[in-house]
Parts: structure tokens; C-alpha cells; sequence
């Protein structure tokens, strides 16, 4: 500490009208610490030969020069805050498991600002040439750190059984180790409850050839016979797919999920004499534009 | 066969009744017409006319078909050449530029167009900038730019509009002094370095956009940290993997765009088309290099001849003879060769990031070739890259990880930083706290004058750095700066977001300078890309790391981990642009209006 408050006089009187003329500045500097100019040693600048006025003397201004200072109306148009978009078919795949076939997609995007933008989210199941489920999210985002987004909007479910609103809000992003992450609470529109914990990460074993691993737990308030739902922990789906990137933007891939139901929702299904769990073989393709 | 103006043959090889300026064929097919274009630049060899000069000068700007890769593109053109037909001023003249707007109503290029002359001290509404020097040239209108011409060396112009330059918008421009030069040549050559793609601007920077890391097919696999763990060792090959994870960055994120989606021109031709500059055995050679790429940091270098650097940005330096340097975008380097011993040799410019080259020649005659080298292995990013490498850090890398996750936290929260070493810790503007446009801060930033650059330290090779440069002459001002402004470069890689101080272009204050000041601007670089800033109107005078003028210039590259600062004389009254020159981290919000006020 002493021999930091020594370096520091040493800058100071080195540098003495540098710094008068900073305190001056300190509006513009935004909080700066000038104290630790480290890398610009300043102490060694030769000041006695600097001259007071210039050697090449600043030309006196004409009214020529004040008339071509004057700027244009309108001022420079920039893309800074050009509104863009990014709409990802993370999973558009056939399933296969036992017994029975479907199809499944599962997307989001956005449109909008680096900061703020409109989220999108769906996703749903067709089995037997029927929709099982789809859901549609739309949310406002908007960007609190880094790394993180807050959102908040309205999910709407068609299906299964009669459609159903919900009021969402959650967190978004990526989380250290690139992982990706999102948590939303759902309010319905009788005062159901709903929470989802999504996380995906990205295992390149090559440059093309790319493991997602993805994992999925949907939580639940209450009860809803109806639509299979326990309260409580529900269901947790895990999936491994491996891709390969043709190009950027598609890329087909195979992989393996298994749902597990637990609780309240499990025993549903056993009286429904369903399975409590499923794995299924799924193939399909992910698309971005 | 005919050669146009601009000393391209055409005719002969047109898929259409239109004009192509024409690159890369799609197969060998096109290949065997022998129909490469040759834009020669030859400024002193005879029979290659290609030089407008003078004080008059008319410029239509209209758009080109142009096939550089195989497909038919429109390019934005001067006077239907690409790049633009060089222009040749004489210090101490005053120069009528007549710039006309000859776009079609349909053109997908835009209805607005202008060219800046960059690095040209000249009054403001003749620089060029639309809605900050003037209002720009809109469709069938004409704009005159007059001004007197009070500086000599290699410069260049491009469009200030859009993403124009990235579509062809660019030339070159060289002022020939009214004082002898100090240093002697037989032949004299532009060798212009520029990035060509078949997306639009609008396009590619939609993509970045969406997704940044798109042109990065190097992305750390399994089998590199296989590799890693073998060499380094699993526990270190697991810290590293730690470290890069917590800030959510990639150490092989070397460029933003690279030749997965580029290909490289040198005087608006690719490597296959081979541009040659002819020589004598014997004679000294001037290559007026200029870098006039939107986003390409290029490595040059011509096995087998020293070259000796005698001006960079257009400004006289004191000879050094290097074997390779690495020129930032938008700079300027005139180097003498002197070819003897054999009868070709390559001039090999190799991207920073090690994905593409472009290739031409010096030779006897037309024809010839030298064996072109590899590129170069591809390097990463290191911890002093990163400005992490503390020497009083040792055993601290994880509080140093978390101070590059939570960027904007009070550097007194940091526990167990010896502040006592010497060098503190960087401070950071209080607009970068808590902003969602910044997604790292340096630590310990230092000036890395005699760097070289990632990619280029200890290849066997001397390399050109910037405490090489001497400006030939004294500070031309003198004065110590008056105050000192310090601007960071920021930005969010994931978000594509770019700014200085976390704030964008759209959201910031004009930076203010009373006119006749001096300042000293320090720039601190909190990204892990490079860029290089250019301030319009006024020289940008380096500074060595003891604060003493080293070299004047007119754009001074950042290279991340750095921190360099330089003098401005404020002898330009009006408003100027001050950005990166990366084209697309400028249009991103990396961009000030610079104020001189009376």
C-alpha cells in the first residue's frame, strides 16, 4: 500500500496540469479512477521541452470555416438499433417408441433490439394423425445483465383438452459453461400453477457434428385430471441428440429422449394404465433463419 | 481483346450482353479463355493506364455485376471499376471532385450514396459522412467536393453509406508530395487488400446478428481437449475449459467474418486472377499496401524479400526492414522490395484468423508464379490476450474469472488482489456496469506496443509492431496534451453489440473538444476482438508507453488486452465521425460524433 500512495504522488507531480485539467473532466469520464493509469507511465514524459503554444500554430478561424462546420439536418443514420429477428427450429422430428409414432416440434426465436425483445416459444406433439399437444408462448424480454433476460407474456395452450391461458414470467440465458437456461412460472387463467426448468448445452465433437443434451421439469400447482396432470413434481423429459451441420443453418439429426412422470401425475397414469415412463428414438432436422 | 480504362480486358467472355468486372470463375472452365483480369495499379511501369489525375475529377457511382466467386453479384462501383479507380492528387493543389449518384431506382445497394477520403484533413462538409458532413447524395444528384490538398502520401475513399464498402465502394488515393521523398524507387504499385462476399451488407450483418460465431468453424471440439489433456494436463486442461466457459467465450474467436464467407481481393482481383507488378532485377520496388477490407485484418509478407516500411497511413517513418506486418483495417503502409535473384515472387496476404489468403505477384513478366506458402497454423486467444495476465494474479485465476462474469462489480469486492505490484487494476466507466451490452472488462490492460499480434509472435519471422513506427518528423504540435479522455471499447459478442462505453452510437453524446485543444485520448480495449479506430478530420499521434509522441496516424489498432492513448490537435472545426472500422461494429453502435467547437 505505501509503495502504491508513492507511485501515485509520482504520477501526481509528474503530471500535475494533466490532472487539473482531469478534474475538469470528471463529468465526461463517467467515475474514471485516474489513479491507476497503469501501462501509461506518465512520470517519464519529457515536460520541459514541451511548449506552451503549438509549433505548427492553430490556423484562425474564418467565417468560411464556421460555414463548412455547420452539420446537415437530420443527423447520422445508423443500424445501431435496427430491429432483427432469429426464428430456430431447435426440434422438428419423428419419434418412435413403444408402443407407437409421432411427430414433435419444439421452437423459439425472437424479434427485436440487442435488449428488448419479442420471444416466441411453441411446441407440440401429433400422434395418429392427431395434435396431442401444441402450445404457443409469447413474451416481452428484456435484457437485465449480460447474460440474463427477464420475460413475461402469455403461453396459451391448445392442446391437450380445452385451450387454456396462462400468464407467464421467467429468466432466460446462458449461464457459466455456455449452458442454457430458462425458468418460467405460469399463472392459468382458474388459478392453475405451473413452473418449467429448461437447460440445454452443446457438446461439439467436431465442428459439424454437435451433442445436445437437454433437460426438462415441469412442475404443477395442482391437480388436473383432466388433462393428466398431478400436483407437484410432474414431468422430467431428458434428451440426447446428435446433429450434424450441414450447413449453419440445417442440420438433421438422431436421438434418444425419456420422459419420466412422477408423483401424483404418474399415478394418474397408472390408473389410466399408462406408462409412467417412455423413452423414444427420434429423428429429425434444426433449422434457423 | 480491348482493355477498359481501368486496364481490365474485357470482351470476348460475356454470359451476358452486360459488363462484368470479373474475379473468380466458377470451375476451370472459365479458366482456359485466359481472361483473367488484370488490374495492373502500375503507377510508373508504362502501358497500364489506370490512374485518374489532376484536379478535375468526375465519379459516377452506379452499380457493377461482378463474379467473384462463380455467381453473378452487383457491386457498388466507381465509374464501373472495383475497387475505384485510383485517384492521383499533388499536395498543395485544390481539388474539384464531382460525385455523382447514378444508382437505379431499383438498386438493392441503396438510393444514397457518398465517398469519405480517409485520413484527408479537409474541411467538414467536405468529409463525406451523410446527416454529419453533409446530407449525402441521393439518386441523379451530384455533389461537389472542393478542397485544398495540405498532405502527401497513400491514402484511400469509401462509402460512408450503409454497408456500401462492403459491396465495392472503396479506391485508392495517392498525393504526390511537393518536397522530394526521402527514400528512392524505380516502380511504384498500389497493392489494394479488400474482402469481397456474395451476401449483401444488410444480409451478413443480419446473420451476425442472429448468430456471431457463425463464421467460426474452429469452436474447441472433444478432441481438442483430448489433445489438450494430454499435452497439458487434465487438471490444467479443465481450469482452461472452466475459465472460458465462465465468460461464455471462445479463445478461437479470432474475427467476426472470415474467408468461410470471403474471398480476398488484392486490386479487385482474387488469387486465382493473380495480380502482377513487373520489375527488373535490381530495381526497387514501392508497394503502396492499403487495406481497404470491411472486416479482414491481413498478414503480409513476400517470401524471399525483406521489406522495408518508409510511411504508414500515409506519413513518413524512418525506414524499418521487416519480413511481415500486420495491417488493420482501413491503414496504410508503403514498403520498398527490392526483387533480385529470381524471377517471381508472391506477395501473400493470410487473414488474421488463418482461414483464407489472397496471393499476387511481383515478377519479370506476366505469367510467372512463386510457390505460395501455407497458411499459417491458427493461433488462440491467451490470458494477457484477455488483459488477465496479472503478474501479481498467480493463484487468483478464479477471482479473476468471476470479475469477468459479473462485469461492473466494485473492484474492492475482489479479495486477495495485491494491489501493491505496481500496476493496478483497470478502472471501468460506470456505464459499463450492470450493461447488458458488455460482456467482459480488462483487467490489466497495457499499451503491447512491441506485440506483433496474436498469430505472428515468435513464426521465425520479424515482424512489423507498432514501436517500430518513428514518424520521420517531431510532434508536428508539440504541446502536451491538456486533458485526457479515456473511451473503452465494448461489446457483447453473443449479441453482436458493439460501443464505446457500453453505450451505442444511437444513445451517446457527442464527445466535445474546444477547438485549438490538445487531448490525449486513451483507449482501453474490454473486448477480446481487435479493432481499429479511426477519428476523422485530425491525425491521431500515438504515443509510446512513457507518453511521447511515437508516430502519427489516422487509425490506431486496438488489439484486445491493450491500451494505448494518443494526442489529437483539435484544428478541425465541425462534426466528425469517430469509429471502429469495422464496418459492421461501427453499423452495431461502435461510433461517436466527434464535436470541435469554437
Amino acid at each position: 500500500m505505501i509503495r502504491r500512495n508513492l507511485i501515485a504522488v509520482a504520477i501526481a507531480t509528474a503530471c500535475s496540469p494533466m490532472l487539473a485539467a482531469q478534474t475538469m473532466d470528471h463529468s465526461q469520464m463517467q467515475g474514471m479512477d485516474h489513479s491507476s493509469m497503469q501501462g501509461m507511465d506518465h512520470s517519464t514524459m519529457q515536460h520541459d521541452a514541451a511548449p506552451k503554444d503549438p509549433v505548427t500554430p492553430i490556423p484562425p478561424l474564418t467565417d468560411a470555416d464556421r460555414a463548412a462546420a455547420a452539420p446537415p439536418q437530420g443527423g447520422h443514420v445508423m443500424a445501431d438499433n435496427a430491429i432483427h429477428s432469429y426464428m430456430l427450429l431447435n426440434r422438428l422430428e419423428g419419434w418412435n417408441a413403444k408402443p407407437g409414432t409421432g411427430t414433435a416440434w419444439e421452437g423459439e426465436g425472437w424479434i427485436g433490439i440487442d435488449t428488448r425483445r419479442i420471444w416466441l416459444r411453441s411446441e407440440g406433439e401429433r400422434k395418429g394423425g392427431r395434435t396431442e399437444s401444441a402450445n404457443l408462448e409469447v413474451l416481452y424480454g428484456r435484457s437485465v445483465s449480460s447474460w440474463w433476460d427477464v420475460v413475461g407474456g402469455v403461453r396459451q395452450d391448445f392442446k391437450p383438452g380445452s385451450p387454456l391461458t396462462f400468464a407467464a414470467f421467467g429468466v432466460q440465458g446462458l449461464a457459466p459453461q455456455k449452458f442454457e437456461v430458462a425458468a418460467t412460472a405460469y399463472l392459468g387463467q382458474r388459478g392453475q400453477s405451473a413452473a418449467r426448468f429448461e437447460v440445454e448445452y452443446e457438446l461439439l465433437l467436431t465442428s459439424r457434428l454437435i451433442l445436445q443434451p437437454l433437460m426438462q421439469v415441469d412442475l404443477y400447482g395442482r391437480e388436473d385430471r383432466a388433462r393428466g396432470i398431478g400436483s407437484g413434481l410432474s414431468t422430467a423429459e431428458a434428451g440426447l441428440r446428435l446433429r450434424y451441420e450441414i450447413t449453419r443453418q440445417f442440420a438433421p439429426y438422431i436421438g434418444i429422449t425419456r420422459e419420466q412422470a412422477f408423483g401424483n401425475t404418474a399415478d394418474l397414469r397408472r390408473d389410466h394404465l399408462e406408462s409412467v415412463g417412455d423413452t423414444r428414438v427420434v429423428a429429425g432436422f434444426r433449422i434457423w433463419f | 481483346m480491348s482493355f477498359d480504362a481501368f486496364g481490365r480486358r474485357d470482351g470476348g467472355f460475356e454470359p451476358s450482353r452486360r459488363r462484368f468486372v470479373q474475379g473468380l470463375a466458377a470451375g476451370g472452365a472459365a479458366a482456359t479463355f485466359g481472361l483473367w483480369p488484370k488490374a495492373s495499379w502500375a503507377l510508373k511501369s508504362s502501358g497500364q493506364p489506370v490512374v485518374l489525375s489532376g484536379t478535375e475529377f468526375d465519379l459516377a457511382i452506379g452499380e457493377t455485376p461482378v463474379d467473384f466467386t462463380g455467381r453473378v453479384r452487383p457491386a457498388i462501383t466507381v465509374n464501373g471499376s472495383l475497387p475505384g479507380p485510383l485517384l492521383r492528387w499533388k499536395e498543395g493543389t485544390t481539388v474539384n471532385v464531382r460525385v455523382s449518384n447514378a444508382l437505379s431506382a431499383d438498386s438493392m445497394l441503396g438510393h444514397e450514396t457518398s465517398i469519405h477520403w480517409h485520413g484527408m484533413v479537409l474541411p467538414a462538409n467536405m468529409d463525406g459522412v451523410p446527416g454529419l458532413s453533409f446530407a449525402g447524395i441521393h439518386r441523379g444528384e451530384s455533389y461537389l467536393y472542393r478542397f485544398a490538398v495540405r498532405q502527401s502520401g497513400t491514402y484511400w475513399y469509401h462509402s460512408h453509406s450503409g454497408f456500401q464498402e462492403q459491396s465495392g465502394l472503396y479506391g485508392p488515393l495517392i498525393i504526390d508530395p511537393v518536397e522530394p521523398e526521402p527514400f528512392r524507387y524505380d516502380r511504384d504499385y498500389v497493392v489494394m487488400l479488400s474482402d469481397w462476399t456474395d451476401l449483401g451488407g444488410e444480409a451478413l450483418f443480419a446473420r451476425l446478428k442472429k448468430m456471431s460465431m457463425y463464421d467460426n468453424h474452429s469452436m474447441r471440439t472433444v478432441g481438442d481437449f483430448m489433445r489438450d489433456a494430454r499435452r497439458d494436463g487434465l487438471r490444467a486442461t479443465l481450469a482452461d475449459r472452466r475459465m472460458w466457459g465462465g465468460m461464455r467465450m471462445s479463445p478461437t474467436d479470432l474475427s467476426d467474418v472470415n474467408a468461410n464467407t470471403y474471398t480476398y481481393l488484392m486490386n479487385g482481383t482474387t488469387a486465382l486472377g493473380n495480380w502482377t507488378g513487373l520489375f527488373r532485377s535490381g530495381e526497387k520496388v514501392r508497394l503502396r499496401f492499403i487495406n481497404g477490407s470491411a472486416m479482414t485484418y491481413f498478414d503480409v509478407r513476400i517470401p524471399g524479400l525483406k521489406m522495408t516500411v518508409v510511411a504508414a497511413d500515409g506519413q513518413y517513418v524512418h525506414p524499418v526492414t521487416v519480413d511481415e506486418f500486420r495491417i488493420a483495417v482501413a491503414e496504410t503502409y508503403d514498403v520498398i522490395v527490392e526483387p533480385a535473384g529470381q524471377d517471381a515472387f508472391t506477395i501473400f496476404a493470410q487473414d488474421m484468423g488463418r482461414t483464407g489468403y489472397v496471393s499476387g505477384t511481383l515478377a519479370v513478366h506476366e505469367g510467372l508464379r512463386a510457390p505460395i506458402p501455407a497458411i499459417d497454423p491458427r493461433p488462440i486467444l491467451g490470458m494477457s490476450d484477455m488483459a488477465m495476465d496479472h503478474g501479481s494474479m498467480g493463484g487468483h485465476d478464479m477471482s479473476s474469472m468471476r470479475r469477468m462474469e459479473h462485469s461492473g462489480h466494485d473492484m474492492s469486492a475482489m479479495p486477495g488482489m495485491d494491489m501493491g505490484q505496481g500496476s493496478a487494476m483497470q478502472a471501468h466507466p460506470a456505464s459499463e456496469i450492470r450493461n447488458p451490452l458488455v460482456d467482459m472488462q480488462a483487467m490489466s490492460p497495457l499499451p503491447k506496443l512491441d506485440d506483433p499480434g496474436i498469430g505472428l509472435r515468435d513464426n521465425g519471422r520479424k515482424v512489423l509492431s507498432y514501436s517500430m513506427l518513428r514518424s520521420s518528423f517531431d510532434d508536428p504540435d508539440g504541446r502536451d496534451p491538456g486533458r485526457e479522455i479515456e473511451l473503452h471499447l465494448t461489446g457483447h459478442m453473443e449479441k453482436f453489440a458493439w460501443s464505446f462505453n457500453g453505450v451505442k452510437f444511437s444513445s451517446a453524446e457527442p464527445l466535445r473538444l474546444n477547438y485549438g485543444e490538445r487531448v490525449r485520448i486513451v483507449l482501453v480495449n474490454d473486448t477480446m476482438m481487435t479493432h481499429p479506430i479511426h477519428l476523422h478530420g485530425m491525425w491521431s499521434d500515438l504515443e509510446d508507453e512513457h507518453g511521447n509522441f511515437m508516430v502519427r496516424k489516422h487509425t490506431i489498432d486496438m488489439p484486445p488486452g491493450s491500451k494505448r492513448g494518443y494526442r489529437v490537435r483539435a484544428d478541425a472545426l465541425g462534426s466528425w465521425a469517430y469509429h471502429c472500422h469495422l464496418l459492421y461494429h461501427m453499423e452495431a453502435g461502435m461510433m461517436r460524433t466527434v464535436m470541435v467547437e469554437e
